[in-house]
């Protein structure tokens, strides 16, 4: 037999002034199975809390309905009240009388009647409660870090400083990502390579962290502290083990020019190449879609070069299964290119380049030396036109939201022309300068002020070539949108900041959610920003969104400490409110029928097939089984199944029915 | 072969040198073009700007009427009516109230099959191919190819060549050997309807279109469009006066240039109706391109 408790909190005012709690009191006494119910000011209080315990002690309780405020707030601490005074918390339920009740309704008899039903609905679904148990699974105290930009970098140093192993796999054959490209940063103009740098150079030290560049996620199985991941390592044609990085093979290899990827077409680079000389790890590839050999079968010269011997040209793909307990996303983002501009004539114009194109101009490191040369014939350019919001926050263009970073390398922009080309004049076409950050807008008032950036309030609706110089047209909206047109020597587009090449592909991999951009999705905007919506994987940094360093690498740190956090238990605990099949006795063995449209439907892939087999090994039945681990209790399948075979735990069918039940039947 | 057409108003009033072309190359490729019966005017830009029930009925009346016709393509050799074409017929395909209310005005069942097309896709379905067997000369000049708003306007509508920087009048012309240059004012407004109302502002516009393409060394501007047209031959004296210089490069249709390329009569082309007197001449003989592009291979098989 049932025997319940209630108690009818007042939460000082906010529920008592709009309901009568000793009257809910009163009628819940008399309900089926209910042998204790009061009312009390503050239940959350340590009293409160110690009336619950030693009712449940006292009467014997075998479930209690808390009748207070919203479960998110509470459920618990008063789950933890009952299981230290004995009970199964998960024999505690509670009646949300707060938001659900006082708050929305005006004090009368009908909002009293109201607060009885929610009670007496509670009543009735604890006693259907099953005593239930957290799920225990074991950790495997490695994480996997994808993508090396500087958030990968961060969150890779981070958990290894923090005493775990960490399994880095970089795409390219360096890593670093964007900020590897990067003349100097705002907002202090620090150059990028060199606080970079001896990061990256961290991480190939660190005796914690193993590093795979050229590398892909091929796929990734499993459940939060138990993935298993497979890596394909591409083959680099190097004995990266005999490869000592003396570079010959690149100086020797006479296929010379390929466009050069990390300078962004602007430079050549042979067939066999680091992508830049502070690469880590400091090993070439050869590209075999432009190497001779791989063409034609004649060439070998880095082979005859090469002291080491380190040359393969047989060497093949590996794949590589590695067993990880944590997942940090950190692929982040790429821009888009002149060519998705028709206005500004489908990346036609040579002297019309990109933010990141820019960069490389301004680097020293950068194909002209850091001098800002137009490509098209290596001038100077002495008048020079920034247009901002390139693509961004424009719906027409498929891309509402604002790429956020654009704002300030365009400022960041200005003032290093201005430094590199003193008898120049930078024009800025903006929306709105949004320079919201510590020091951003200092940064900006900088560029105008000191730097003498003429920032026009309007947008650039066409740019044509004409004698060599690119004509700009857009509108000034400050002077009555009258039109301005500038004869620019170059042209830079702030394009806007989007998803990274092949990021819906991981996501897929990874069962992760993406928006509509595809970048990736964290769990919850404000209160979980770092965690995806599955268990044990993270993300930080620009596969999220557009983010600048700072906020990169903050949200790498975060990650980081999550997955410590993770780390530092040798089980992990789960809530128990997952699906479950039910169980019957044979020959039925359980009501499902095998038609697995359930294991179509789950989200988080977490059904798969049980085989149910006589003694002599002949299968008899094939059943859906949902592993624990990977269940996250969002019961979709419970509304697929035909049979009504599956429940979820704390959300039962019967559980459900007759809360509707004590409704209807009163 | 035969092929809907609807000529609207310009074609039988200001601009009948550009029916008298289209009609000329139609005739010398074996295409016989069929006038929508009891046609009426397309509203062209009047109607839009007042009733939008009646700027979509025009247009749907002559819909219908070609398909009671039994017509199933539609050449429409003017870029405003071909605009109301398409618009009319786009907007009742994506609203079913508003297609039953427009088919009770206009008392006809207008069903939405018909495919219309612009003079450009006309060439490029049933003309382009057939070019090399009868092409007597190739136009060996730089002309600049104007397309004006209405021909690739709203994309989203006609879904028709790339809106900023269109390419399908330059392909035709290249095949006719023409020097087809890149230049800025492809898409520019040219005045349009001001042509009488604000002829001033049609003299700047339609002047930059013409500083523009002249600067770059055009001999000629090949244009699909009776307004574009008028303004850019018509007005040549109001965008000279813009311009501070005097400009004698011709305005030809497209149709007129294929025409010359067939090696057909100036006059049946009305090239003598414009304004600016088309000059051009000494085109290069054609000789068709050998076929057999590798003889060897021929003989093998
Ligand atoms: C023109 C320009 C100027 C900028 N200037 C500044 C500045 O001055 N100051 C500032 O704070 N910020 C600046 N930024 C922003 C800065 O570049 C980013 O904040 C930073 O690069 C984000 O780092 P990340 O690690 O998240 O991404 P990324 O730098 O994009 O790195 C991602 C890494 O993941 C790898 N990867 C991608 N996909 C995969 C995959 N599927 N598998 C394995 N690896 C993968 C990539 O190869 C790359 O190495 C600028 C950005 C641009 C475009
Ligand atoms: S492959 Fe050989 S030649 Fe090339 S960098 Fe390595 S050791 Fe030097
Ligand atoms: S074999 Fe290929 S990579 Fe090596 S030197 Fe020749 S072209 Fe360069
Ligand atoms: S950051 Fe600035 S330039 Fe970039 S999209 Fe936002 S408003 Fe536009
Ligand atoms: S409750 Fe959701 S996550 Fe769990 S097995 Fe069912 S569908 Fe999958």
């Amino acid at each position: 037999m049932a025997r319940i408790g209630v108690f009818i909190c007042h939460c000082g005012e906010n529920i008592s002034a709009t309901v009568d709690c000793a009257k809910v009191a009163e009628a819940a006494a008399k309900f089926p199975g209910v042998v204790h119910s009061i009312d009390y000011k503050y239940m959350c209080s340590d009293p409160g809390q110690t009336l619950v315990g030693n009712a449940i002690k006292e009467h014997n309780l075998t479930g209690v309905v808390v009748s207070a405020c919203s479960p998110r707030m509470h459920e618990p601490t008063f789950r933890r009240a009952c299981a230290e005074a004995g009970l199964n918390p998960y024999q505690c339920e509670m009646a949300n009388l707060r938001e659900h009740c006082s708050w929305v309704h005006e004090r009368n008899e009908k909002t009293d009647d109201k607060a009885i039903d929610l009670v007496r609905m509670l009543v009735e679904k604890v006693k259907r409660n099953n005593a239930l148990q957290p799920i225990k699974v074991p950790v495997t105290k490695t994480a996997l870090v994808i993508g090396g930009g500087v958030a990968g970098i961060q969150a890779a140093l981070d958990i290894a400083n923090a005493g775990h192993k960490v399994i880095m796999v970089e795409r390219e054959p360096s890593i670093g990502g964007h900020m590897s490209q990067l003349s100097e940063t705002f907002p202090t103009l620090d150059c990028s390579q060199c606080i970079l740098t001896p990061r990256m150079v961290e991480v190939a030290q660190n005796p914690n962290i193993k590093l795979y560049t050229y590398a892909e996620i091929e796929s990734v199985e499993g459940f939060v502290g138990n993935f298993i991941v497979k890596i394909r390592k591409k083959a680099k044609s190097i004995d990266e083990s005999k490869c000592n990085g003396c570079g010959l093979c690149t100086t020797k290899c006479p296929n010379k020019k390929n466009p050069n990827e990390f300078e962004l077409g602007m430079a050549k680079r042979p067939a066999i190449y680091v992508p830049f000389p502070q690469a880590v790890p400091n090993i070439p590839v050869i590209d075999k879609t432009q190497c001779t050999y791989y063409k034609t079968g004649k060439c070998k010269i880095c082979e005859k070069v090469c002291q080491a011997n380190a040359i393969q040209f047989d060497q093949q793909d590996e794949i590589i299964e590695v067993p990880v307990g944590a997942i940090a996303i950190c692929t982040g983002f790429d821009i888009k290119k002149t060519d998705f501009f028709p206005e500004y004539g489908y990346g036609k114009h040579k002297d019309i380049i990109d933010g990141l194109q820019f960069e490389r101009l301004a680097s020293a490191s950068g194909p002209t030396a850091g001098e800002i040369r137009r490509p098209s014939d290596g001038q100077v350019p002495k008048k020079i036109v920034f247009v901002a919001c390139a693509g961004s926050r424009d719906p027409a263009k498929g891309i509402e939201y604002c790429s956020k970073i654009c704002c300030m390398y365009t400022a960041k922009h200005a003032i290093l022309y201005k430094h590199k080309v003193h008898d120049g004049t930078a024009y800025i076409f903006y929306m709105d300068i949004r320079a919201a950050g510590k020091n951003y807008d200092e940064f900006t008032r900088r560029a105008i002020e000191e730097d003498d950036a003429k920032y026009i309030r309007g947008r650039v609706s066409k740019i044509y070539e004409r004698d060599g110089k690119l004509i700009v047209v857009g509108a000034d909206t400050l002077m009555g949108a009258q039109t301005v047109e500038i004869e620019a020597d170059m042209v830079v587009l702030a394009t806007a900041g989007v998803a990274n090449q092949g990021a819906e592909k991981l996501a897929q991999i990874l069962h992760v959610s993406y928006d509509q951009h595809k970048f990736f999705s964290e769990a919850h905007p404000k209160l979980k920003p770092v965690e995806t919506n599955t268990a044990g994987i993270y993300l930080a940094g620009a596969c999220q969104s557009p983010k600048d360093i700072p906020e990169s690498v903050a949200a790498a740190s975060g990650v980081a400490g999550k997955i410590s956090c993770l780390f530092s238990n040798s089980e992990l605990t789960r809530e128990p409110l997952i699906a479950v099949v039910d169980r019957l006795a044979p020959p039925q063995y359980s009501s499902c029928t095998g038609c697995f449209m359930c294991q179509s439907v789950c989200p988080y892939n977490a059904i798969e097939r049980e085989e149910i087999k006589d003694r002599n090994g002949n299968l008899v039945k094939q059943l859906a089984f949902i592993n624990p681990g990977l269940c996250q209790g969002c019961g979709t399948c419970v509304a697929v199944c035909k049979s009504k075979s599956i429940d979820i735990e704390g959300y039962t069918n019967s559980q459900m029915y007759s809360e509707v039940d004590a409704l209807l039947n009163f | 072969m035969k092929l809907g057409f609807y000529p609207g108003c310009s074609l039988e009033g200001a601009s009948r040198e550009y029916n008298e072309s289209v009609m000329a190359i139609a005739e010398e490729m074996g295409i016989e073009l069929v006038s929508i019966p009891d046609w009426n005017c397309c509203g062209a830009t009047a109607a839009h700007n007042m009733d939008k029930e009646l700027s979509l009925s025009l247009p749907a009346r002559n819909l219908a009427l070609a398909e009671e016709a039994g017509l199933t393509e539609l050449v429409v050799p003017c870029a405003a009516c071909y605009s109301r074409f398409c618009a009319t017929q786009h907007e009742l395909k994506h609203d079913e109230n508003l297609h039953k209310k427009i088919n009770g005005i206009i008392e006809k069942e207008y069903k939405g099959n018909l495919r219309i097309l612009n003079v450009i896709q006309f060439i490029e379905e049933f003309i382009i191919d057939k070019l090399e067997d009868k092409m007597k000369f190739e136009i060996n000049k730089k002309v600049a190819c104007y397309y004006g708003c209405l021909l690739v306007r709203p994309n989203k509508v006609l879904n028709f060549d790339r809106t900023e920087d269109p390419q399908t009048m330059d392909a035709v012309m290249k095949k006719l050997g023409a020097d087809s240059i890149d230049w800025a004012f492809k898409t520019e407004c040219c005045g349009a309807g001001f042509s009488v109302s604000f002829t001033e502002t049609v003299g700047r516009l339609s002047g930059q279109i013409i500083e523009d393409a002249v600067h770059r060394g055009a001999e000629a501007m090949i244009v699909a469009c009776p307004m574009c047209h008028s303004n850019l031959d018509m007005r040549r004296p109001e965008i000279d006066k813009y311009n501070k210089k005097k400009s004698d490069m011709p305005i030809i249709y497209i149709t007129q240039a294929i025409g010359l390329a067939l090696g057909i009569d100036r006059k049946k082309l009305g090239l003598q109706r414009h304004f600016v007197p088309v000059k051009l001449n000494d085109f290069k003989p054609y000789t068709k391109k050998t076929e057999v592009e590798n003889p060897q291979k021929m003989e093998v098989e």
